[in-house]
């Protein structure tokens, strides 16, 4: 199955009825897949006239109750920014996915992980967070939209699926199981008419008075507060006896899979720690993981980014350094192997 | 058994439909596989390469860089990939559209005429078939017959009509391969 098929199709599985887009390389395919599979299930797809009404028709489904999603890349999750703050302040659950491709500016349509900063620590205006999550293969990628969904119904807070341009255009076998079992909660806050809930339920982001913005802020907060050490998930491959601890997540995580078999085999104590969650980042496990005379290496296809978040989780305990290509190149395993190498020597910062 | 294999071409080749060939291919014979393409934005005549990993373990990384088998359809392809391929292994080429030599001499090269034996069955269009019988007979990763079964899931429904000639065409290429020096196959990894 192809990444963005399967996207597409563990959407519906959800209980995803409606999908409010535009086409965008290289996520089109899931466009276009949704264009044919909601129809059959009842479901309405409608193409947009932008990213900004996307975003927008997303809120007022959502505001309805519906299990709601958009997707698109770069620049029309750019687009979307405003649409992300308003679902965020309004505290309306959505699914948004991100196959991340190279910027910034028009860019390229090749994959790149450069839109970390925006996905996890705003993008949009005012204090909010977005649950993010970071699957690695076309199966996670297939499994992680119902667990997006119920995340986003649970907590009431848009959830964002990041991959990249290669994760939506590759093709891998997909388990699809027959016990994927929906439970939609009940939304008695959703605005559905007077005809079927008591009093007005009014869906707003806007608090004029200083004091009531603030006691709404606090209440997000506390929100963010409870999912933060509640919902961080990752995973580790090979991290027994490592020496040097790479952190990857996305296509850079399978190559970094790849750089942990070659180092192994020439007997160099390399493991894994792959986030599955970029927010909430699992600090928890990284910092835990960190100490002893232990290395740490991020591999990101940006210049640094989730760099920051490992460094915050390590807290001191153990140097980090960074590996990035940009632009839509990919990171090559013998590249990262050769720095893996230096560091493993005592190389230490370029 | 780990066959990495890059197949590089122009857009319009039929080098992404023969990726996607043999992946259907692995699915069916209950291998690990994965297929990654890389295009640009061009519709037609644009890099379209695809990489294609058959292993009997999980996959780590679905990007192949040092192909174990590597697949040239014209000149730039061979020119830009030639050095990634592993010592001992394999670079086929369409000797069609390729003039210029392969540099290495630590890989086995099968040189192959494709458009002309494509026409002598009678469809020009059928080219990258031939290459595919061929590197599926070198593989030995996936038979032929999985190959065949799968053009029924590649190729959309109003070329249905094609599949026999283009099963000639992979008949053509695998034999053409037996043919070849078996020696020299000894040395190709997985």
């Amino acid at each position: 199955m192809k990444g963005n098929d399967a996207i597409g199709e563990g959407a519906v599985r959800a209980g995803c009825r409606y999908f409010f887009g535009y086409p965008i390389t290289p996520q089109s395919e899931l466009t276009h897949y949704l264009a044919k599979r909601l129809p059959e299930v009842g479901g309405l797809f409608l193409q947009a006239e932008s990213e900004v009404a996307s975003i927008n028709m997303v809120y007022g489904a959502s505001a309805a109750g519906a299990r709601v999603m958009t997707s698109s890349s770069g620049p029309g999750i750019s687009l979307m920014q405003e649409g992300l703050s308003y679902l965020a302040g309004a505290e309306l659950p959505c699914v948004v996915v991100n196959m991340m491709r190279g910027g910034p500016g028009l860019g390229n349509i090749a994959p790149s992980q450069a839109d970390y900063f925006q996905a996890t620590k705003g993008g949009g205006h005012g204090d909010y967070r977005l649950i993010v999550l970071a699957p690695n293969s076309v199966q996670e990628l297939f499994d992680m939209m119902l667990k997006a969904f119920d995340l986003a119904d649970k907590y009431r807070n848009p959830v964002m699926v990041m991959a990249d341009g290669i994760m939506g255009q590759m093709m891998e076998p997909v388990i699809i199981r027959d016990e994927y079992e929906v439970q939609i909660p009940p939304k008695p806050w959703a605005a559905t008419g007077m005809a079927y809930h008591e009093g007005k339920n009014l869906i707003n982001s806007c608090y004029v008075i200083p004091d009531e913005m603030e006691i709404h802020n606090l209440e997000l907060q506390k929100k963010y507060n409870e999912i933060r050490p509640r919902e961080q998930v990752c995973e580790d491959f090979m991290l027994e006896g490592a020496e040097v601890v790479l952190v990857a997540f996305g296509t850079a995580s399978r190559i970094c899979m790849k750089v942990v078999e070659k180092a192994r085999d020439k007997g160099i104590p390399v493991g894994l720690i792959r986030p599955i969650t970029l927010w909430p980042f699992p600090e928890k496990y990284i910092g835990e993981a960190a100490g002893g005379d232990k290395i740490f290496l991020t591999v990101e296809m940006n210049m640094g980014q989730m760099i920051e978040d490992v460094k915050l989780a390590v807290n001191g305990k153990a140097p980090v350094y960074h590996y990035g290509r940009l632009g839509g190149i990919l990171p090559d395993a013998r590249d990262v192997l050769t720095e893996v190498e230096r560091l493993y020597r005592g190389g230490g910062a370029r | 058994m780990l066959e990495e294999i890059y197949i590089a071409g122009f857009g319009g080749q039929g080098t992404l439909s023969t990726g996607q060939l043999l992946a259907h291919a692995a699915l069916k014979e209950g291998k690990h596989v994965s297929y990654a393409p890389f295009y640009g934005v061009e519709k037609r005549g644009g890099v379209a390469n695809c990489a294609v990993t058959i292993s009997d373990r999980r996959i780590s990384s679905p990007i192949v860089t040092e192909p174990t088998i590597l697949v040239v359809m014209n000149n730039t392809s061979l020119e830009r990939f030639e050095k990634s391929v592993v010592s001992g292994g394999l670079i086929i080429v369409n000797s069609s559209l390729v003039d210029i030599p392969v540099q290495r001499d630590d890989v086995n090269v099968f040189s192959i005429r494709a458009n002309e034996e494509a026409e002598a069955l009678g469809d020009p269009m059928v080219a990258v078939n031939i290459i595919l019988g061929a590197l599926v007979e070198f593989a030995g990763a996936v038979s032929i017959e999985s190959v065949a079964e799968s053009l029924k899931e590649v190729l959309p429904e109003r070329r249905h009509g094609m599949i026999p000639i283009n099963v000639k065409a992979l008949e053509r290429g695998s034999k053409l391969a037996r043919e070849y020096n078996i020696s020299k196959k000894a040395n190709i990894t997985g």
